[in-house]
């Protein structure tokens, strides 16, 4: 009995924590004029409170249309943060599966020391990375284009982590077995490595869209050029008086977030399981 | 590995440099960071939202996550409590925005309580508007943690409890609870790490120079970047990261005491 009661607290939460997300969707069906209506308190700081119906009174997606057909701006961000975020994965593919690899299976000198060091840069808060990224960037000459948001994160030791946990749990049996038969070190690592370690790389992947789609520290403090922005920063910018736009904004952002979050759920949470794990 | 070249490439040896520059005028660098009082504001405030924040996240948690371990609707509470992982922060901006306005919806559900109306973005109370969001959002990923911990402890340690007529408040405290004691520690990094990440909603919300209360160690960064402010960045990335390393020594130690006992 008391579970059940429990158990009901943690459905009625759950609905509340849901609460933001259906706003902003449902906000983005409604009328400009009940918009306007909504938000005037806020806006205009006219002493009133907010009145937000959850449900549109009149539903519509002239918001969507005019975001979608006639805001040229607005599609060239996606494309930036959609830019940003494939290459960043892509890099990360290239360099950290390797890595992953290497650590999970060679051993060699100064392993444990190296993969210490990868675990700590792993653990290290922007502020740390910011300035040090700075200079190599300036030193090329990349900052204020989109490399310079690319490059530091495909290096990113977090990845290599997820996957290297992913390449533990394949039993050693396994190579042993294809050394025997005569497998050459590439043949076992395209094989076997990559299929069965791919639970791994694809945790990392799902668990990097997400952070990569919200990147916010990094565009900020690298790219000066408003243009080069990706969403996560152009969004907020749109005015409150134009809240229909940044609704329907609001809820395109979140249509590719929500898409790989449902795709990816267990590996997501697999990801999540093995960031806590034990090196 | 080109992962190692990379690393080295953007991390360590430019880090190194940030070393060598933090020390170019002996520990000068470093007093005056550790005597500016923006720095210090930023120090108070990070410690501040992580002494309260983390603690709260990891009691909720921890009680959502027993009520959610093993239930029939395990899979389903796990997703409606990770959604707020999936949904990038400058989505919920303008929800922010509308809930911890003056007139907003915060303060309406704050009167029927009968408490008084708080300016959440001017005054302290602006505090709490990162401590909620930061619950919000990380509420889920640390859930999986202590579920992924719960199913972990063998079945037998608990059924053997209940024969031997432990109470259930016995079982936890006695069986369950020492059981997790090496998630816990994993889970206390994850939840310090991510706690950096409110700076995010802090900016997003507030902009470069918020309400006091809400001046955390990233604004300081990004504004002494804006002014190339290289001595004092340095030396204040040296020491977080210092910080930082120590921690996670120290959390590794720990382990392996577990481990051993």
């Amino acid at each position: 009995m008391r579970m059940k009661i429990f158990r009901m607290i943690l459905f009625a939460v759950g609905f509340v924590f849901c609460l933001p997300v259906l706003a902003v969707i449902l906000g983005s069906l409604k009328s400009s004029r009940e918009l306007m209506t909504t938000l005037s308190a806020v806006i205009g700081g006219s002493g009133e409170k907010i009145h937000w119906h959850l449900l549109p009174l009149y539903p519509t997606l002239k918001h969507f249309i005019k975001l979608l057909f006639y805001t040229p701006e607005f599609l060239s961000v996606f494309w930036n943060s959609m830019k940003i975020v494939v290459c960043i994965l892509f890099g990360q593919l290239f360099v950290a599966i390797p890595a992953a690899w290497g650590f999970a299976k060679f051993s060699f000198r100064g392993k444990n020391a190296l993969f210490l060091v990868y675990v700590i840069l792993m653990l290290m808060p922007f502020g740390v990375m910011m300035l040090p990224s700075y200079l190599v960037l300036n030193q090329i000459h990349l900052m204020n284009t989109h490399w310079a948001v690319i490059l530091p994160a495909a290096f990113s030791t977090f990845p290599v982590f997820i996957m290297y946990r992913g390449f533990c749990a394949i039993p050693k049996d396994l190579y042993e077995a294809a050394k025997i038969d005569g497998a050459g070190e590439w043949q076992i690592f395209f094989t076997i490595g990559i299929p069965l370690g791919s639970p791994g790389i694809l945790s990392a992947l799902a668990l990097g869209f997400l952070e990569y789609w919200n990147m916010v520290e990094q565009p900020l403090a690298f790219l000066s050029d408003p243009s080069l922005w990706p969403l996560s920063l152009y969004l907020p910018e749109v005015n409150l008086v134009k809240a229909g736009m940044a609704l329907s904004a609001s809820v395109i952002t979140l249509l590719p977030a929500v898409f790989v979050f449902f795709m990816g759920q267990d590996y997501l949470e697999q990801g999540i399981v093995s960031s806590g794990m034990k090196e | 590995m080109p992962s190692v070249f990379g690393v080295a490439l953007f991390v360590l040896i430019p880090f190194g440099w940030v070393v060598f520059t933090s020390f170019s005028k002996g520990l000068l660098n470093y007093k005056t960071v550790l005597t500016n009082e923006a720095f210090l504001l930023a120090v108070k405030n990070t410690l501040m939202f992580t002494g309260v924040g983390i603690p709260l996240l990891l009691l909720f948690s921890f009680v959502a996550a027993l009520g959610i371990y093993k239930s029939k609707y395990m899979r389903f509470l796990k997703s409606v409590y990770l959604l707020p992982m999936a949904v990038p922060t400058a989505v919920v901006v303008l929800i922010w925005k509308v809930f911890f306005h003056k007139a907003g919806i915060g303060n309406q559900i704050l009167e029927v309580f009968q408490v008084k109306p708080v300016d959440w973005l001017a005054g302290n109370a602006a505090f709490w508007v990162l401590v909620i969001s930061y619950i919000w959002k990380n509420m889920g990923y640390t859930i999986v943690l202590w579920i992924a911990g719960m199913a972990a402890i063998p079945e037998a340690v608990t059924e053997a409890a209940k024969v031997d007529g432990a109470s259930e408040w016995q079982n936890l405290w006695y069986m369950i609870l020492p059981q997790l004691k090496p998630v816990f520690y994993t889970i206390t990094m994850l939840s310090f790490l991510n706690s950096f990440k409110v700076f995010r909603e802090a900016y997003l919300v507030a902009g470069s120079y918020p309400q006091r209360s809400m001046y955390l160690l990233q604004h300081l960064f990004n504004n002494w970047f804006t002014d190339l402010e290289i001595d004092k960045m340095s030396s204040a990335a040296v020491l977080l990261a210092v910080f930082f390393a120590l921690c996670s020594l120290t959390l590794r130690n720990m382990w392996e005491k577990e481990e051993v006992s």
